[in-house]
């Protein structure tokens, strides 16, 4: 395949000067497999890393992608918020592949900073109208029964900078708040059963222990169907700004409803109407009137490869690539066009296709180094077919922030360099 | 699913700790043996296997339904403990704690606390949260949502207040102060006169300006053609031309300079 897609923000760096000279000679795509490099390292010579011993075990005690890798990073927009406390980094969509999201590049949403909990003196209360209130340790929670459950978080704002038009170079800031992780954890019905849920309880409130105490409501019937109180992602503990040590899974549910840092489940018999289910998270649409409580994440999809932070680099066969998810199930079916929607063709869904995950497409092409417009179009399995931006925009004007899932166009032009773009 | 899953570990956990001498889990069922009426093994007639495999699952499900119900995990919660964390307040103002603030009161709390972000009016400073004004504006290409212009609930502010600010020293502000500080916020959005003393008694009587301004998710009706079942694969549609560009905009953080405001 190509070379690996290059960050254009990494100035300085010597791939990025060697792309940047090449771009202006007029070779930026090249004909052969072989991009660049140290002839030294190259056959028929013996590399430097073949003739010295490498790093010994527990050198590395806590292991980390290579430094070459180092690009690879959440990255955040900062014109965006007041405050890095409360802000967003995004995930790099571009540079991953398959379907789950490792710990350390999963987006990044805080109201009020990363709370920093000793486990030791974590805990988590149940109470409101049930039985008996209780209150748990984390030692408790990892004694309930508990699963395994991989599931897609998207943030009800991914994408919230593009109602008006095409606006940021990169689906790791149109689309990465969005991540996809193994959570283990105990099914939220069995921790509600313990304190005894009463006939009168209809919401839940799902409070965190961070600085913002985010509260939301939910209702009762999500709270005792799918959700988690999970402490565990990709197997290990969960990550500080993932709410260590426990937060709550709603699967495809907005991801605001995930409060991190769990501290306090509240059953009640009416919502609560909290900042965050009212000021934030309610679509405002063109009547002046807004939608709330719009928890479903609807079907969505982004062509993650070529994207503009991952442009072409090679002509002849090229594997386009990119990742669908769903709030109401499974993923049926992925479409692929290259001329801006006017044909499809279906995608191929590698590995995985589960209950509320996201799922791998790959569209594998020969590129002529003609113009393309990409798109994909995810489909699942309730039959819901991803809008164009002007068909969301039609029915819900341009003011609503949230629930972005409009189809997104990538233009490839004959140099490899890929634009956001918005076609008719 | 789970529900199997997890009477198969209360079954281990049941026999192990039956083992082990543990007293047994309150309702947690006996553990699965072979019932004292059953043939000694080898033994068994044809017509034992159907009572067994009933007599087995009817235990399964007994087990898992005591999943549901009691494991013996956890402590009961104190009053003292739960009235420390639960500060949360409903529209109908179940939650309210006691106390009183005065407009005037809570100009000072204010100005001390909440100014330097969110402006002098409440018109906000940079970036930050604008938290009055805004009125008459949600039907436009401009929206300014504040708690006069888009709070349904006054107590959507006063909770989240009472759970997140001042930002930076969440949860400092004392009761009154808390009841000043809202009715402040009233009286710059137009709400309540200068007198007005937010309370208890006088939570119910306030008049959001858009209480009725929402709605429930209807999505799947409002939107039902966004489910189709034979979307179009060919000549979908005319050549499409690109109507708008990111470039144009350049917004993106990699490119220095143009700091542009989206929402």
């Amino acid at each position: 395949m190509t070379d690996r897609p290059e960050d254009p923000s990494r100035r300085g760096h010597s791939r990025r000067r060697f792309l940047t000279a090449a771009a202006a000679s007029g070779a930026a795509l090249t004909g052969g497999s072989a991009l660049a490099g140290n002839p030294k390292n190259l056959p028929p010579n013996v590399p430097e890393w073949t003739r010295v011993l490498g790093d010994g075990v527990a050198t590395r005690p806590y292991g980390k992608p290579s430094r070459h890798e180092a690009h690879v990073i959440r990255r955040d927009v900062q014109w965006l918020t007041a405050s890095r406390e409360s802000s967003v980094s995004f995930t790099p969509l571009h540079e991953l592949d398959g379907i789950i999201t490792p710990n350390g590049l999963c987006f990044e949403r805080h109201h009020g900073g990363i709370a920093e909990i000793e486990p030791e003196d974590y805990r988590l209360i149940v109470h409101g109208l049930v039985d008996k209130p209780l209150i748990f340790t984390l030692a408790d929670l990892k004694r309930f029964p508990r699963v395994n459950r991989i599931h897609f978080l998207e943030c009800a704002a991914n994408s919230g900078m593009e109602w008006r038009g095409a606006q940021l170079n990169g689906c790791q800031y149109t689309h990465g708040m969005v991540h996809c992780v193994e959570y283990t954890g105990v099914p939220l019905r069995v921790l509600l059963a313990e304190a005894g849920v009463k006939a009168s309880a209809k919401w839940l409130l799902a409070e965190g222990a961070d600085s913002a105490a985010m509260t939301r409501s939910i209702p009762l019937g999500k709270a005792l169907d799918d959700c988690l109180v999970a402490y565990r992602m990709n197997g290990e503990m969960l990550r500080p700004e993932q709410g260590y040590p426990a937060r709550l899974v709603v699967p495809g549910w907005e991801g605001n409803v995930w409060v991190k840092w769990l501290r306090r489940l509240k059953l009640g018999d009416e919502p609560w109407f909290a900042r965050e289910e009212t000021s934030k998270y309610t679509d405002l649409m063109e009547s002046g009137k807004a939608r709330q409580f719009t928890f479903v994440m609807d079907a969505k999809s982004v062509i993650t490869s070529p994207s503009p932070q991952a442009p072409l680099r090679q002509k002849g066969f090229t594997v386009i690539s990119g990742l669908a998810w769903s709030g109401r199930g499974r993923i049926a079916r992925v479409d692929v066009s290259v001329d801006g929607g006017r044909n499809w063709r279906e995608a191929r869904i590698d590995g995985q296709r589960l209950d509320k995950a996201c799922v791998r497409f790959y569209a594998e092409t020969d590129w002529s180094g003609a113009e393309l417009l990409l798109q994909s179009r995810a489909i699942d399995e309730t039959g819901y077919v991803q809008p164009t931006k002007t068909e969301l925009r039609k029915v819900r004007g341009v003011n609503s922030i949230y629930h972005n899932n409009g189809i997104q166009t990538w233009l490839v032009k004959p140099d490899g360099e890929v634009e956001n773009v918005e076609v008719s | 699913m789970s529900k199997c899953r997890s009477s198969i570990l209360i079954l281990r956990s049941a026999r192990s700790a039956r083992l082990e001498g543990w007293p047994r889990a309150r309702s947690a069922p006996p553990p699965f043996e072979t019932p004292p009426s059953a043939a000694p093994q080898g033994e068994a007639r044809g017509w034992l296997w159907p009572l067994l495999v009933v007599l087995t699952l009817f235990m399964l499900f007994e087990i898992a339904h005591a999943t549901e119900r009691k494991l013996d995990i956890g402590r009961v919660a104190t009053p003292q403990e739960i009235a420390g964390w639960d500060i949360d307040v409903r529209p109908d103002g179940q939650g309210l704690p006691p106390g009183a603030g005065a407009v005037k009161a809570g100009e000072a709390v204010y100005m001390a606390k909440c100014a330097a972000c969110h402006g002098e009016f409440g018109e906000s400073a940079g970036r930050w949260p604008q938290v009055a004004g805004g009125a008459g504006s949600l039907k436009s290409d401009d929206p300014v949502k504040t708690v006069g212009s888009y709070f349904a609930h006054l107590s959507t502010v006063f909770d989240y207040v009472r759970h997140a600010m001042p930002f930076g020293d969440a949860q400092s502000l004392t009761n009154d102060e808390l009841y000043a500080v809202v009715a402040y916020m009233l009286f710059l959005n137009d709400i309540v006169d200068e007198k007005f003393v937010l309370s208890k008694e006088t939570f119910g009587k306030v008049k959001m300006p858009n209480a009725g301004g929402f709605y429930d998710d209807d999505r799947e009706t409002a939107e039902k053609s966004f489910w189709n079942p034979k979307p179009c694969m060919t000549n979908c549609k005319p050549d499409a031309t690109i109507t708008g560009r990111a470039r144009v905009i350049d917004v993106t953080p990699d490119d220095k300079g143009k700091r542009k405001s989206v929402d």
